[in-house]
Parts: C-alpha cells; sequence; structure tokens
C-alpha cells in the first residue's frame, strides 16, 4: 500500500513537473475563442477569415480572405468592410492600416496589410456594411 | 514490483528535463522557443529592394563603397558617410548626436543588417535604404552639397563606375554648379530655373547615387554573437559549451528579457527590432527637442519624390504594400521613435535617440520606471525589478556583442 502511495506521489509531481516545465506561465491554461468562423455580434452574417498563408508570422505583411455569408449560408456581395484590432493586453491597435482590397466573388473579400509585430493574442475587428445592415465581429489569433 | 521500477525509470530518465538540464540550460519549452526567435539562425535571406533594381548588383555595391568612404562628397571635402558611420564603431559614432558639418540633432544609427529595415531614420521618414542615403548630402549639417552638386562631384571622380551601372550621366550643360531644393536662397533659385527635363536628369542621377550606396550598405550582415552560439547550442540540444555557456546572471536576465520585463514586445525577432514606432517616454535633451516624430513623419513621406511609389522608384505599381498600408495616423503614433535593434547594443552607448541616457544601466532603469512621456502617451508599464534583475538585463544585453 505504501509503494502504491509513493508511486502515486511520485508520478503526481512527475505530471506537475512536466506541466510547469512546458507552460510555466500558465499561458496555455487561458481560453481564447480562436474560431475562425463565427456569427457577427447582432448575427446578420457568418464571417469565416482563413491567413492567404500558414503559418502566420510575425513581422511578415500579408493577406486575409473573409468569406462573408448570410445566417441561411447565401454569400453576400457588395459589401463595405473595415479592418482594426490590436492586442487587447497591451492596449494598441495594429501596427499598420489594412484594408479590403479586392472581391474574389461569391462572398469572399481580400483584406491585405495585416502585419502582427509580436507574439501573443492580437484580435481582428471587421465592420461590415451590406444590403442586411451593419454589424461587427472580432476574431482572436493567438501567434 | 515491476511497475513501481518501470517508475523509477522513468523518473529518472525525466529527471535531467525536469532539472533543466541536458542543452536546455534550465529554459521552459517557451523561453526556449523566444530564443530561437531571437537568434540570428530566425533570419531569412537579404529581403528584395523593390524600388531599388541595382540592390543586389556588384558594380553597384563597389560603386556604392567608394562613394561611402568619399569625404570630396561634401561641402568641405572632409566629410563621407563613413564619418558618422564609421566601420569601425559599427558603423555609428558613439556620440549622443552626429557631428560633420554641424551637430545634427539626432544619435547617429548603425548599419549592420538595414538592408531588413521597414522604415528609416528614427521617425521612418524614408522607406527605403536607398531614399535615406540621399539625405545627409543635401543636409547642411550633414554633407551639405546641393543635388547638383553632388552629381557634379560623382561626373568628376566616380564617372566610370556610374555610367558602367547606370549609364550615361546627365550632359553638363544641364548640371549647374550648386542648385537643389534645399540649398540656399540662389541654390534653390538655380533649382527652381531649371526646365523639367534637366531637373528629372539631375534627380535622376541622384537617386541612382543612394541606389548604389544603398547596394554597398546591404552587403553589411548583422554579426554572430555568444547570444546566437548560445542559441545555437539550444537548438541542437546540446549544452552551451565555451563562451556560448551562460552565467547564472546572464540566463537570469534572458529570461527577464523573455518574459516579465516585457522587452518582446518591441524587441523581437532576429534583429531585436518589430519594425514599428513606440512612444516610451524618454526625456529631451534640450538641444535636441523631439518633435511630432513618427505622426509627422508620414505626411513628409507620402509626400517624398524618392519613395517607393515616387517617379525615381524601380517598383512595379502596386508593390508597395509597405508604404500603402503604413499606419497613417493614432495617438500612438506621437512623438514615437523606430525601435532600434539591440545587437551590439552594449558597446553603443550612449543611447537612445539623441543619446540622452549614458549607460545600459539607466536605460534598464528607464524602463522600469516608465516615466510620464514629455509629450504624447509613453506605451511603456513600469516594470518591478530586482537590483539583481536589472544587473541580469544588462548582463543579458552584453552577449548581443
Amino acid at each position: 500500500m505504501s509503494r502504491f502511495l509513493v508511486a502515486l506521489v511520485a508520478a503526481a509531481v512527475l505530471a506537475l513537473g512536466v506541466i510547469y516545465f512546458y507552460d510555466p506561465g500558465g499561458a496555455g491554461s487561458e481560453t481564447l475563442d480562436l474560431a475562425r468562423s463565427k456569427p457577427s455580434v447582432n448575427g446578420l452574417y457568418i464571417v469565416a477569415i482563413a491567413p492567404e498563408a500558414e503559418p502566420v508570422e510575425t513581422g511578415v505583411l500579408h493577406g486575409w480572405v473573409l468569406t462573408l455569408t448570410a445566417p441561411d449560408g447565401a454569400p453576400v456581395e457588395d459589401a463595405q468592410i473595415e479592418v482594426g484590432g490590436g492586442m487587447p493586453d497591451h492596449g494598441h491597435g495594429l501596427p499598420t492600416s489594412p484594408e479590403m482590397t479586392t472581391y474574389l466573388g461569391e462572398g469572399r473579400y481580400r483584406i491585405e496589410g495585416v502585419r502582427f509585430n509580436m507574439g501573443g493574442w492580437w484580435v481582428l475587428d471587421f465592420t461590415v456594411r451590406a444590403g442586411p445592415g451593419e454589424d461587427t465581429v472580432r476574431f482572436n489569433i493567438r501567434l | 514490483m515491476a511497475s513501481l521500477n518501470t517508475l523509477a525509470r522513468v523518473l529518472v530518465a525525466a529527471a535531467p528535463a525536469l532539472l533543466g538540464g541536458c542543452g536546455e540550460d534550465g529554459l521552459s519549452l517557451a523561453e526556449r522557443e523566444a530564443v530561437a526567435s531571437l537568434s540570428l539562425a530566425a533570419l531569412g535571406a537579404v529581403p528584395p529592394s523593390i524600388s531599388n533594381k541595382v540592390a543586389d548588383d556588384p558594380g553597384a555595391a563597389t560603386l556604392g563603397e567608394a562613394l561611402f568612404f568619399d569625404t570630396r562628397l561634401s561641402a568641405n571635402g572632409a566629410v563621407a558617410c563613413a564619418t558618422c558611420h564609421d566601420p569601425q564603431r559599427q558603423f555609428q559614432d558613439d556620440l549622443p548626436r552626429a557631428q560633420a558639418l554641424g551637430t545634427g540633432p539626432r544619435r547617429t544609427m548603425p548599419l549592420a543588417g538595414a538592408a531588413w529595415n521597414l522604415f528609416f531614420f528614427w521617425d521612418g521618414r524614408k522607406d527605403s535604404l536607398w531614399s535615406q542615403a540621399l539625405e545627409p548630402l543635401e543636409n547642411p549639417l550633414e554633407h551639405g552639397l546641393t543635388r547638383s552638386g553632388v552629381v557634379g562631384l560623382v561626373a568628376r571622380h566616380h564617372r566610370a563606375g556610374y555610367e558602367a551601372v547606370f549609364g550615361p550621366l546627365p550632359a553638363p550643360a544641364v548640371l549647374p554648379t550648386a542648385a537643389g531644393p534645399f540649398g540656399t536662397g540662389s541654390e534653390r533659385a538655380a533649382w527652381a530655373g531649371l526646365d523639367e527635363t534637366a531637373r528629372r536628369a539631375v534627380n535622376g542621377a541622384f537617386a541612382n547615387v543612394g541606389k548604389a550606396i544603398a547596394a554597398f550598405e546591404r552587403t553589411i550582415p548583422p554579426v554572430k554573437t555568444r547570444f546566437d552560439r548560445y542559441a545555437a547550442a539550444l537548438a541542437r540540444g546540446e549544452p552551451p559549451e565555451g563562451d556560448a555557456a551562460f552565467s547564472d546572471l546572464e540566463r537570469e536576465g534572458l529570461r527577464l528579457f523573455v518574459g516579465s520585463a516585457n522587452c518582446l514586445e518591441c524587441h523581437n525577432g532576429p534583429r531585436f527590432t518589430d519594425d514599428h514606432f513606440h512612444n516610451t517616454g524618454v526625456a529631451d535633451d534640450p538641444q535636441a527637442p523631439a518633435g511630432r516624430e513618427r505622426a509627422g513623419a508620414i505626411a513628409r513621406l507620402l509626400a517624398d519624390p524618392f519613395n517607393c511609389q515616387g517617379d525615381f522608384s524601380d517598383a512595379a505599381e502596386g508593390d508597395c504594400a509597405e508604404l500603402r498600408f503604413m499606419l497613417r495616423d493614432g495617438p500612438e503614433l506621437e512623438r514615437a521613435f523606430k525601435t532600434p535593434s539591440l545587437r551590439g547594443v552594449a558597446q553603443r552607448a550612449p543611447y537612445m535617440h539623441a543619446g540622452q541616457i549614458a549607460t545600459l544601466e539607466a536605460v534598464v532603469e528607464h524602463y522600469a520606471n516608465a516615466p510620464t512621456s514629455p509629450a504624447g502617451a509613453s506605451e511603456l508599464r513600469p516594470v518591478r525589478l530586482t537590483e539583481r534583475g536589472k544587473a541580469a538585463l544588462v548582463a543579458f544585453l552584453k552577449t548581443l556583442n
């Protein structure tokens, strides 16, 4: 029995040690919605985003494709899209001024000029204006 | 019993990892990833310079090197690029503010790795190395030449080298001895008196002088440091040995640097810079007070005939994404200065944009205290550091040499 207890304690110590070793700050325990597709705040749209190249790297100017559909799945055309974002933990915005530059068809819009200039938790905010009205959506990105 | 033996063997096997041995030097996975991201091994090849078609032309680099060291390219015959960008001193001058024909308002920047930079000068008012190289030639506190004077001197002293790379220089008829947009009244009048064709010819040759100098400057690489040797050993999973081994204090400084001291917020990547602009609340040198800096540089950069989208750029339509998508306004740009690289920093006192802070110890003190900015808002948040922590950060920064 005592051997069993010793083994149990040793296993627990080992497990905690491994957890600490790989993640001493506990950053990975923070729950962050990293979904790349979600409804906009008022439910007017379903918005999906995908980077033009994976993995997203810090310090590199790059683009994303935003796909805009109505809740019934129909593509939304002729949308005006504004891009914002930043690092909520650090209180600063994006280091560049990204723009929606091209309509690619089938509800897909090209977003250019994004750069994340450090690792960590970033957000990309989109304000969408199209037939159904104005709505916003926020995506979390962890680099 | 058998399972206990197995467990014991697992514990023994895992002990070095738990205790931080075996080439990991006591660092966590996240810390080792940060070390790898800062290492020179993470730096790619020299990026292309889309606005300079001779950026990687060896003939242009040879010409550029000759121009860089030529003191004849100055009003008094005694100032070259190398006067302030001294190759014996990391291509900078160890002075608080640059001294050429006069004393300038800003600290001279080192040149190693400049080919990777996105924007140039402390306020980023230039968007290419070649365009940056032009401004000091016409600055009365630096080389003190006129635009036509620069082209004339190149025609006199570097004609063969220039024409081998760029073709014929403008004919002497379009080169008055002293004409330029920033000179004295008579020099500006002479510039205004030139017809459009002549001005364009002078501007084109002047831009080419910058492109040649840039081709040379692109050959100045970042130097491998003790930190890089330490990082390389870690990447191989070997214990750092010899001069690559860090002392306890240096390792402590490294962990603060990549962790709670928040240094990585700006000094990240293999060049230890995020290529962005920040207000860190550094006090003014009364002789050289800061202006709006990045906030004030945007309009100037957009109007610059030598920018990426200008008539003298070799970039194709739509190529200038950095300029097109740069952040143009926002309160965070007020009094924001470019993040300098920290490579070689310990041998590059004094510090900050006007050399206001004499020592690394005082720089660390500044970041720990996070004083209010004289204008705009400082991004810094105070960092609680012990005296040993401060010494550790300084010890780590000294490994970047």
